[in-house]
Order: C-alpha cells, then structure tokens, then sequence
C-alpha cells in the first residue's frame, strides 16, 4: 500500500521520493511497476478500440491522424483594452498561430460593466475587456472574420457576446453561413468549478439551447459549445473526475436539446470538448482516448444519435495552468512541452500552451511566442505527428483507459440517479468531490509525498526575478470613457425598446439570440443585456461550505 | 487556556476560483481554528462587516485576479474605521513582488504567494493573531 506513510517526517519522505519511481498518478490512481498482456486480456480490438476513425474512436476520430491536418495552435490571448489585445492577435498570427481564442476580463465574463461598482480593480486584468459592439470592432479591426476560427472563452453572457461576434462579422460583410469557431456556453462547469455563473441553472441552461437552435439554422459551421473538463481539473478534480463531470455535462446538454425539440442529429455534431492537459502522461493520453470511446457510445446508444459525426468526440487541450511555479518558472517550459506532447498523442484537435511565466501574471509577448514555438517543435521536429495514436496497443495505456472508463462510468451512474447533472449541481454533489480531491492532494505535497521540482524539492534559495506584464489602471479609464462615448452616441430609446423585447422574450420562450442581437446592433452594453434578463430571472447563489 | 483563534476566510473581487480560499479553510480548521468562510463576491463592507459579526481575529483574503491594490487598501480602511486595528489581515494568491511593500505599508501582515506550504500559514497566523483567553 502506501509505504510513504511510514515515513516520519515530511522531509523524510520528501528525500525517499526524490530517490525512486511513483507508484501512484497524479491523481493518486495506483499503478503497477509493469504492465503485461494478462492487463488487457479482454480487450476486444474491433470492439474497443476500432482503427482510427471508425466506432468507438479511442484511437481517433480520423483515420489519418495528423498526416491529414495537424491540430490548430491556438493561444488563450487577451489583456487591456480591445487596442492591445488587438496587437497581441496580429503578432500570434503572425508568429504562424492558426487560430485565435479569446481571454475576456472579470467584469465581461460576469456581464458587468466597466464602470460598475464590482468591476472596480478587474478591468482588463484577466482578458479583455468588451462591454459594447464598439469594444467588439476594435477588438477584430483588421481581422477577417471570415477567413478565420475564433474560440471564446464565454458562458454565463455567451449568447450576448457571440451576438456581438455575429454583428461585427456582419459590418465586415461575412456571411454567418461560413463563420467557424466556438464559444465556451458551458455553464454547468461554472456552477461545478470556476463559478462565473450569473442566473440559477435552469434559465441558463435555455440560453445554452438557444444558441444550439440559432446556430443550426442560421451558423452551422459554429461551434456552438465547448463542454469543459479544463476548469474541473484545475479546481482539483482527478483525471477521472474530469472525464466525467465533462462527459456527464455534456450528456446533459445533448438531454436538454432534445427536450427543447432539437433533433439530436441536427446539434451534436456542433458540440466540442475542452480537457487538461496535466502532468501525468500516460493517464492524461488514456483520459483523451477514454473520453473519445464513452461518448461515442452514449451517443449512439444513449441518445440514438444515427450520424457518425454525432459520435465523435473532438476536443481542446490546454497544458495544466495549476502545475506552473513560481519558483523556477523556466522549469514551465518544460513542463508545458510534455503536457503538450501528451495531447498530441492523446488526438487534440487544437491546443493552447500556457506561457512560463503565467503562476505570476498574464504572459509577456515574449513569453507567449516561446510558447507557440513549444507546438511548433513538437509538430515538426519530433516525428511524432506521422503516426495515429501511436500508444494505442500498449498494455499499461490501454489498461488505464479501461479503469479511466470505468470510474467515469460509475459516476454516470450515481449522477443518474441523482436525476442528472442539473440535479446533482443543486446538491453540490460534484463540487463536493472535487473539493475533496484538491484538498487530498494539498495533503500529499504537504506530507512530502508529491515532488513539486523548485517548490518543495531541488530548491533554490536566491531566484532573479523575471520581467512581468503589468495591467494599469488606465485600462479602465479607457474603457470607461469610450463606454461614455458610446453611450452618448446611440439612441437611448431605441435600446430601451430592444431591451424590452429581450425581457418580453425571456418571459416567454422565443429564442433569444434574434433578440440579443436586436439590442446589440442598438449598442446595448453587457451589463445593460445581462441585467435586463437579470431582472427576469434573479441571481444564482451557492451555498458556501467547506 | 486560550480559545481557538477565529478566521474570517473571504474572496473578494469578481473572481471565482476558490480552490484556495476553500483548501486553506480546510487546513486552518483542521489545524484547530474556528473557520468562516464567507463564500464569492464578497465588497470589502461585507468582509469587514463579517469579521465583527464573527468576532474574528484573522481575516484571510483570497485574491488571484489583479484586483489586490484596490480591495486590500478598502479592507484596512474599512478595518480602521470600525476600530478593528487588532485583526491580522493576510492575503493569498497571485500577488507581483512590485505590489508587496505597499501592501506590508497599509497593515497586510502576510503575503502568500503561489506554492506556499500550508503549514507555513498556519504557523504564521499561531505567531501573528491576536492572543485570547477563553472567558469561563
């Protein structure tokens, strides 16, 4: 069992891990020192693992991997005002980036306004900060939305942003028909871990499906959510939580698309995934493989989806935020690379690399590009995008896909009988487990059982600073005043009335979205959108335990 | 015999990540503090407010989003206002070194940054807090 518990004291057992293997993940699943065909003895090939791009997809979703289109490098950017951040696209793209993805700022992602009294401090610290159509066309001036995928990290105002995404595209004369990209909408994992919800669950959730319906008709190419592990895992979720609290969430969206008279054919293939990519290597390649085989098969026989791209589970990684340092943060670059590498191999469609010196601010520009030029390495120099799922057959991988799935399964279960996710959330069931977890593996580090390389091992006691992006005030000066500007120039009346219909709507059940984008064109501010509905629905407030 | 030091933990600002407030909670009541977790989105009045109402002699501030030099000088201000200059005030979360001396100049006696052992903040808030001796 665990012979570190006989160690002593923490140092103790500090200088006995530092001096041999683990015999746990970092989630603290065991593994053994050897893993044989008898691991894997029941394993059907045709059955559980399908060449790639056949059902039910462990090995990938398409049959030529990499060789076909290497994944999209798109980097988390966004800082200030629309202006800088604006200048930080041009340079990643530039720099070869192949896609953009959005950052927005506190008071954006809760739908206040710069000028708010919450917003005080927040302003573009985060990401960027959009309070109006204004902010929207400075922040893409010069970028042809038309020939580009954007993703955006939004949820609770996701429908109110994306209305913003779709009027700028407009003024630039793209059709929505061809507009590709995604918005994060995932707001049950704000409710389980990152907690930037604004209106209780169930009205929430009709902003998700009115951006599912919207968009099928009106922007199919859109990815109209990204269910997402990412932020689970960050709170403390194991790798098995993650899986999934994910998979169960997104289950859960497929159920309420369904009951809101979707044909499930019509708007699964326009879900997307988000996971972490964390420290553990071969568990993280499992959990990508594990999480490609589940839903593929409660797609199709959960849900009786009939179109294979249903069944397909395409997903974002990000490197673990969580695992960066303080100490030592050169050491990150390290560690973002092999996180990296793990979902390369794991078959991410796209991937973000954090940055080296993100445990202490928001990313240099120098900083970001050595982190582009991380993915750039690992696509063109090691070799290894030649091959598809080139782990696939190995019996310690393949075992832990296996356990991965099944702890995924057993959860599915429990939050099932719960009567699902929406449910389960109201219980604080996942969040429970999840704090659980994190304070599990504080415990571990604490004890010495975790070597952390710079913060309790290898230490050292004199560190030169490095140079940090610094956000000043004045990017709330700024943002306020051409808030000011654009309240001055519109007609006051004419947002009042679209505000109104917004609130008419919301009372009834017509789909918003149309609504959204009336009062955005008028150039109604976040915060005027998000209190509008706000004053229909209240304010959710968890229960605050510990 | 001394009574159980009372903590106030809060997470002030827009920001919802609370892995920390909530493991540091956890750690300061299993290291025999009375705990009182204010929950998210808490105004620096709340806070204050909260630490009177909880007689508390520590509060704990859990701050990652950048907002720390304009919540923190509210806090102590609001703390002096209410005549509760004896309360220790720690902070913890991403916090640039640039920002640390004027924190340490307006009362914010502790500074945790990223990595900090938690037993490191325990043995801190024993040394620093107030003491108290349990009326019988």
């Amino acid at each position: 069992m665990n012979t570190m518990a006989k160690s002593a004291t923490p140092e103790q057992a500090l200088a006995e891990r530092t001096a041999r293997g683990s015999c746990t993940t970092v989630s603290g699943r065991p593994i053994a020192p050897l893993y044989t065909p008898a691991d894997v003895a029941d394993l059907d090939y045709g059955r559980d693992l399908g060449d790639p791009g056949e059902f039910p997809y462990s090995r990938g979703i398409h049959a030529t991997g990499y060789r076909g289109k290497l994944w999209t490098m798109r980097q988390f950017a966004g800082f200030g005002t629309p202006e800088e951040t604006n200048a930080r696209y041009t340079q990643l793209l530039a720099a070869g980036g192949t896609g953009l993805s959005v950052a927005f700022d506190l008071p954006t992602l809760m739908g206040r306004d710069p000028d708010h009294e919450l917003s005080l401090g927040e302003v573009g610290k985060c990401g960027v900060n959009v309070a109006s159509l204004a902010d929207m066309e400075a922040l893409f001036d010069g970028i042809d939305l038309g020939a580009i995928t954007t993703s955006m990290t939004i949820n609770s105002p996701a429908a109110m942003i994306f209305a913003m995404y779709l009027v700028v595209a407009e003024k630039q004369g793209a059709s929505w028909k061809t507009l590709s990209g995604t918005i994060q909408n995932d707001i049950l994992k704000e409710f389980i871990a990152q907690k930037e919800y604004i209106y209780p669950p169930r009205p929430s959730m009709r902003l998700v499906t009115d951006v599912f319906a919207f968009c099928t008709e009106h922007v199919p190419r859109w990815n109209t959510i990204s269910v997402s592990g990412y932020h689970i895992r960050e709170a403390g979720a194991t790798a098995a939580q993650e899986l999934a609290f994910t998979l169960r969430d997104g289950a859960e969206y497929v159920q309420y698309g369904i009951d809101a008279g979707l044909d499930v054919d019509a708007f699964v293939p326009r879900i997307s995934f988000f996971f972490n990519s964390h420290s553990d290597f071969f568990e993280e390649i499992a959990k990508y493989r594990a999480a490609r085989r589940i839903w593929a098969r409660v797609m199709r026989d959960r849900f009786r989806a009939q179109t294979p791209r249903s069944w397909q589970l395409r997903f974002h990684a990000q490197t673990a935020g969580v695992s960066l340092t303080a100490q030592q943060p050169y050491n990150n670059v390290v560690r973002t690379a092999l996180q990296a590498l793990a979902a390369v191999l794991g078959g991410a469609q796209s991937l973000h690399t954090n940055s080296l010196d993100e445990a202490l601010a928001l990313p240099t520009a120098e900083a970001a590009t050595l982190a582009l030029r991380t993915q750039q390495i690992i696509a063109h120099e090691t070799g290894v995008a030649g091959v598809v799922d080139p782990l696939g057959g190995s019996w310690f991988v393949e075992r832990l896909t296996r356990e991965l799935e099944e702890e995924a399964l057993a959860y599915f279960e429990r939050i099932d009988a719960m009567g699902g996710m929406v449910e389960a959330i109201e219980r604080g069931y996942p969040q429970k487990e999840i704090a659980e977890s994190a304070y599990r593996f504080q415990q571990a580090v604490e004890r010495g059982d975790r070597v952390t390389v710079g913060v309790n091992a290898f230490v050292e006691r004199e560190e030169e600073p490095i140079g940090t992006l610094y956000i000043d005030h004045t990017v709330a000066e700024k943002q306020c005043g051409r808030l000011a500007r654009v309240r001055a120039d519109r007609s006051d009346a004419a947002v009042r009335a679209s505000l109104e219909r917004l609130q008419e709507g919301a009372r009834g059940d017509a789909n918003l979205m149309p609504l959204l984008i009336d009062a955005v064109r008028a150039y109604a501010t976040i915060g005027e959108m998000c209190d509008a509905l706000r004053q229909v629905w209240g304010e959710y407030e968890e229960m605050a335990v510990i | 015999m001394s009574a159980k030091i009372r903590v106030v933990i809060a997470k002030p600002g827009l920001d919802g990540h609370d892995r920390g407030a909530r493991v540091i909670a956890r750690a300061l009541r299993d290291a025999g503090m009375e705990v009182i977790y204010t929950g998210l989105r808490q105004t620096p009045e709340q806070i204050v407010t909260a630490a009177l109402q909880e007689d508390a002699d520590v509060i704990g501030l859990s701050i990652l989003s950048g907002a720390h030099m304009h919540i923190c000088p509210a806090v102590m201000t609001l703390l002096q206002d209410k005549g509760l200059r004896d309360v220790l005030v720690v902070v913890g979360g991403i916090i640039p070194d640039v920002d640390i001396p004027r924190l340490k100049e307006i009362g914010v006696q502790g500074i945790f940054l990223p990595g900090t052992p938690m037993q490191e903040i325990v043995d801190f808030i024993r040394k620093h807090a107030r003491t108290r001796v349990e009326s019988v």
